[in-house]
């Protein structure tokens, strides 16, 4: 069975944000690039589905500027089969975002459309079940791994307090959270053949953000804190404070 | 007259503080946009006779969606019910929380409406009759200002961060039972499990007590579950990265950039450094004690309280001090 994981290219977690001199768009410079983190949890598990079945291939699909290529042939070097860029801009507009992608699957061979549960750049946990509901796929959100049966997908999947476990008939999109398999190195090997996979790219569709960012800003600073004492024997004047003057208890 | 929605949301038939906050949100909203808040529960057969704490949060109006097969979450049934009710109405905004369950529903429904859907939102402004949204990015390493260009305005919004001011009104609650084929729906729940430790989620709960690498071994969380069992309902556990990496600890508990991002009353840090990923995602909380033996500790810049000692020290105190005081009212 073919799988598509969908991937997005955000700035490292390491990284510190900077707002640049327009006060609407985050300066790029030093910044370092990566796979959003969960897209790659659900690049890993779509690899392990393919080699558990032995059949199939694992497409990768982005929606980015052109420097998103090098994104791509990392996850090509992990294992993907091939890859599509669609030139365009990746705003904070999920629904922009996901009729890309849509416009782009329509026809497509692609039983089961992987997604991480949310970017951590933009952080809207939006584009997959936008995506299942523009394309009339079952959907489930924040799979922590899966099994594919006959006609369907069997997913784990964290809730408050707990898990479920949820049965999806494909074709379906699923967005996947960390799971027990940390995502594979590239091997050297992989690195090599990758540069070989096919990764074409083309314009995508384009669609009109219809979210306007006005302006960014700083997170507020917070006041200047306290060493309250030193050991146990500050705890009692915490508690106090914690009561009498933060109100928190 | 076009009206604020709230989607409330039930959970064991009772309708949640996130819900509550996000009547309040609405109902300040209102006076500017000359709006009435109107709330829609959805829920199985009885959740109506919880409906009316949203009145006393601000709601003129209640409609209760009641149906066997809406007793549990079903994103395909849910979706169903609210994109009919916002079709049947006419609204400037739709307003979820930012729970689970409504970042699970909130998108399938903004895609169904065709209309743009802010999430995690942590403000809102009325500006020359328009709705400005702030919502963090980056887990809150910055914060964006945003117009939605579309009616209605969709937004969700964070768990603890609006309060709920209690108005005392009382809504016109009115029930109804939806038209739904459940034997068409494509997603079924097979089996649901409850891990230890409480249902209250870290991304929602009023007070959070997070461990990092610092306990030394997993086997000392026994330690931060007496201090939470000790401040009692409302409080949950939470971890930081290195503890999750290490398998310590499930990710559910993460709080940082690639866990959750929270912003509780009360923030515990017990053994945790503060790395710039762990303190995006919780220093929107109001009040932060950290608990670290290095005085040097980034946790320190951004705690309200702080104690440099002996974590194991520490918080056995801690749990006897507040037990004591829950204890002595």
């Amino acid at each position: 069975m073919n799988l598509v994981v969908c991937l997005k290219r955000v700035p490292d977690t390491e990284t510190r944000i900077r707002i640049d001199a327009s006060g609407s768009v985050i300066d790029p410079s030093g910044v370092k690039y990566v796979i959003s983190p969960y897209d790659e949890f659900a690049l890993e598990l779509a690899l392990r589905s393919k080699e558990a079945t032995g059949a199939g291939e694992v497409a990768l699909l982005s929606l980015g500027d052109s420097a998103t290529q090098e994104t791509l042939r990392k996850g090509l070097a992990m294992g993907a089969d091939r890859a599509v860029l669609l030139t365009g801009e990746s705003g904070m507009d999920g629904l922009a975002t996901a009729k890309a992608l849509a416009a782009e699957l329509e026809g497509a061979d692609a039983p089961l459309v992987l997604f991480g549960v949310k970017a951590i750049d933009d952080d809207q946990q939006q584009v997959g079940p936008m995506f299942a509901a523009l394309t009339g796929r079952a959907c489930v959100t924040g799979v922590s791994s899966f099994l594919v049966e006959e006609g369907k997908v069997v997913c784990e999947r964290e809730v408050e307090g707990g898990s479920e476990t949820v049965e999806a008939t494909l074709p379906a999109a699923i967005t996947i959270t960390k799971g027990e398999h940390e995502p594979r190195l590239a091997s050297l090997k992989g690195i090599m053949a990758a540069k070989k996979k096919p990764l074409e790219e083309k314009p995508a569709q384009a669609v009109a953000s219809r979210v306007r960012v006005l302006s960014l800003r700083e997170p507020s600073a917070r006041p200047q804190g306290r060493i309250v004492g030193e050991g146990a024997d500050a705890v009692p004047e915490l508690v106090r404070l914690l009561r009498e003057e933060a109100k928190a208890l | 007259m076009a009206n604020l929605l709230v989607v409330a949301e039930a959970r064991d038939g009772r309708v949640g503080g996130a819900s509550r906050e996000a009547v309040s949100l609405a109902a300040s909203l209102a006076g500017p946009l000359g709006a009435e808040v109107e709330a829609l529960v959805v829920g199985g057969p009885g959740v109506s006779a919880d409906a009316g704490s949203v009145g006393a949060a601000g709601a003129a109006t209640v409609r209760v969606a009641e149906h066997e097969a809406l007793a549990e979450y079903s994103p395909e049934g849910y979706t169903q019910v609210v994109v009919e009710h916002v079709r049947g109405g006419d609204y400037v905004a739709v307003l979820f929380s930012a729970t689970t369950q409504g970042k699970d529903l909130a998108p399938r429904v903004a895609a169904v409406l065709d209309v743009p859907l802010a999430t995690d939102v942590t403000g809102v402004e009325v500006e020359d009759g328009v709705l400005v949204i702030e919502r963090p990015i980056s887990a809150g390493k910055a914060f964006a200002r945003l117009a939605l260009d579309a009616t209605p305005v969709m937004a969700s919004l964070r768990p603890n961060v609006f309060p709920v001011t209690e108005v005392g009104g009382e809504a016109a609650i009115s029930a109804y039972t939806p038209d739904l084929d459940a034997s068409s729906w494509k997603v079924r729940v097979l089996e649901r499990k409850q891990t230890g430790g409480g249902s209250v989620d870290v991304a929602e709960a009023a007070i959070v007590v997070a461990g990092g690498r610092g306990m030394k071994d997993p086997s000392n969380w026994n330690l931060l579950e007496s201090l939470r069992d000790a401040i009692g309902a409302g409080a949950a556990l939470g971890a930081s990265r290195a503890v999750v990496d290490a398998g310590w600890r499930p990710h559910g508990e993460q709080v940082g950039q690639t866990g959750k991002t929270v912003a509780p009353t009360l923030y515990i840090a017990v053994g945790i450094s503060g790395a710039i990923q762990h303190l995006a995602g919780m220093r929107t909380a109001k009040t932060i004690v950290a608990i670290n033996k290095d005085a040097d500790a980034p946790i320190f810049n951004v705690a309200d309280y702080g104690i440099v000692g002996d974590l194991f020290e520490v918080v056995p105190r801690l749990s006897e001090e507040i037990a004591a005081l829950k204890a002595g009212g």
